[in-house]
């Protein structure tokens, strides 16, 4: 089918040590679209753009810088997952290309590593390089329909802002994702705020969890009022604020009252293609899939 | 007949007139055309449900209350959503201005203990949120390498990292906490 074009898989943190799930569905699913992924071996943590560059932002940027250059040196561009990544690295690739002083400062920080960095490569999220495929392409894959699934769709803050360092070419009101959710026959239901925060970013859930989680519950409460069968993101970050809202949220209230699977994109594509559940890590969430898996597959 | 009405002077002493200066010198360079519509709080996730007002923090900041604003447990209340960087009617990057006061808090000693907590394991595994026993079970049960292919695999990429954060300072940014004022 499609051209196929290999990436340098940049896990991060939460993917690889929360969620390996999520990760075991991007590896299976991402080849079969012609998207071919090598292990960037000896990455670190992005590090997170609101919380690591909060404390101190020249260790951001050599850090983030350091991730760069072995997808550079690895003669790839680099792919994520996770859109705080792709935040810090958009945002440090802005930032010393604008500034080249801050690339020397970076570069004179490397001394004696053997991290050769020009600041060429690009970093991308795995949702643009499916948005820039052949849609039709997509749907020859495609053996299941995944009909009458409402999916609430959740994109994030840093895949989108600042739209200025961004490839969507709008600043509000997308619909890229929606279109790739639609493409399974499932439909994206329309709620209110879909554009809110997660609430998990920028140390709040690590310091003020009772606001990040209250953050959370506000589209949660928004999409159980209009009923979805899933919420689909594309964020390993904001899929842990769902996923784990959810269950504190129960057990503060004592009855289970929030019970909507949360799946990740490939997750999704990975059940219209007639993948195995399981191997697409579905029987491993916070937030049981069954419901969902039932109305996909039938009882 | 007694005056129950506080008054909330600004004494001189609090402004520091140099703060802003540095604010813009580390890039939020539009801060002052303020015009304090308030379209930055009005928007603000945060600022929906806690008393964070991104308005008046841009403010205090405008008038140089140093102290005040980087010793305020409100500047770690922004979820960095980026929603108030791009409806501000004057472009200013509100949310780079929060990152590089929050810079200058933690260079003063203050920093939230689960913060310095995840720092540290930052320093120690190259990752802020390193694997654990249960997800190494995991990734075993979905046929994915045991330990990520990332630095928990490489000894000579985490010395690598570990040493960039020496360099930068951040290990003894971290590690030598400050009395807190």
């Amino acid at each position: 089918m499609t051209e196929s074009q290999t990436y340098s898989f940049f896990l991060g943190c939460v993917m690889p040590n929360r969620f390996p799930n999520v990760e075991a569905s991007i590896r299976l699913v991402l080849p079969k679209l012609g998207i071919e992924l090598e292990d960037l071996e000896g990455a670190s943590c992005c590090p997170a753009p609101g919380v690591i560059r909060s404390f101190s932002e020249p260790t951001w940027l050599a850090l983030a810088s350091r991730n760069l250059a072995l997808a550079e040196m690895a003669g790839h561009d680099l792919l994520t997952g996770c859109n705080g990544c792709y935040g810090t690295f958009k945002e440090t690739l802005s930032e010393i290309r604008e500034h080249p002083e801050r690339l020397k400062e970076v570069q004179s920080v490397f001394k004696g590593m053997g991290l050769k960095f020009k600041g060429e490569v690009e970093a991308k999220h795995l949702i643009e390089i499916i948005y820039e495929l052949d849609p039709e392409n997509i749907k020859k894959r495609l053996t299941k329909s995944l009909e009458g699934i409402k999916v609430g769709v959740h994109y994030g803050c840093h895949l989108l802002k600042p739209s200025k360092n961004r490839p969507w070419g709008q600043t509000q009101r997308h619909t890229f994702l929606d279109e790739l959710v639609e493409l399974t026959g499932a439909t994206s239901t329309k709620y209110k705020d879909k554009f809110l925060c997660c609430g998990a970013g920028g140390g709040v859930r690590g310091s003020q969890v009772a606001v990040s989680v209250d953050i959370a519950k506000e589209k949660l409460d928004n999409l159980l009022e209009v009923g979805v069968d899933c919420i689909v993101n594309v964020c390993s970050f904001c899929h842990l604020q769902y996923e784990a809202s959810q269950v504190q949220l129960n057990k503060e209230l004592g009855e289970k009252k929030y019970q909507i699977p949360v799946i990740y994109y490939t997750q999704l594509l990975g059940l219209a293609m007639g993948l195995d559940p399981m191997e697409l890590g579905l029987g491993v969430h916070m937030i049981s899939t069954q419901p969902l898996l039932d109305k996909i597959l039938g009882k | 007949m007694t005056d129950n009405i506080s008054r909330e002077t600004i004494h001189n002493e609090a402004i520091d007139p140099d703060f802003i200066d540095a604010i813009v010198d580390a890039g939020a360079d539009r801060i002052r055309t303020c015009i304090q519509c308030g379209t930055c709080s009005s928007v603000c996730p945060s600022g929906r449900r806690t008393a964070f007002r991104t308005r008046e923090l841009m403010r205090k900041a405008l008038l140089g209350l140093k102290d005040e604003v980087l010793s305020s447990p409100d500047l770690w209340l922004c979820a960095t959503c980026l929603t108030c960087l791009e409806r501000c009617p004057r472009q200013i990057k509100v949310t780079d201005a929060i990152i590089i006061m929050r810079n200058m808090a933690v260079a003063e000693g203050y920093m939230l203990p689960q913060h310095r907590k995840s720092s540290k394991k930052l320093l120690e595994t190259g990752h802020a949120v390193p694997i654990d026993d249960a997800n190494r079970e995991i990734r075993k049960n979905l046929g994915l390498k045991e330990i990520p292919p990332t630095v928990h695999s490489s000894d000579e990429a985490l010395a690598d990292v570990q040493k960039i954060m020496e360099r930068t300072g951040f290990k003894k940014l971290i590690e030598e906490e400050k009395e807190e004022k």
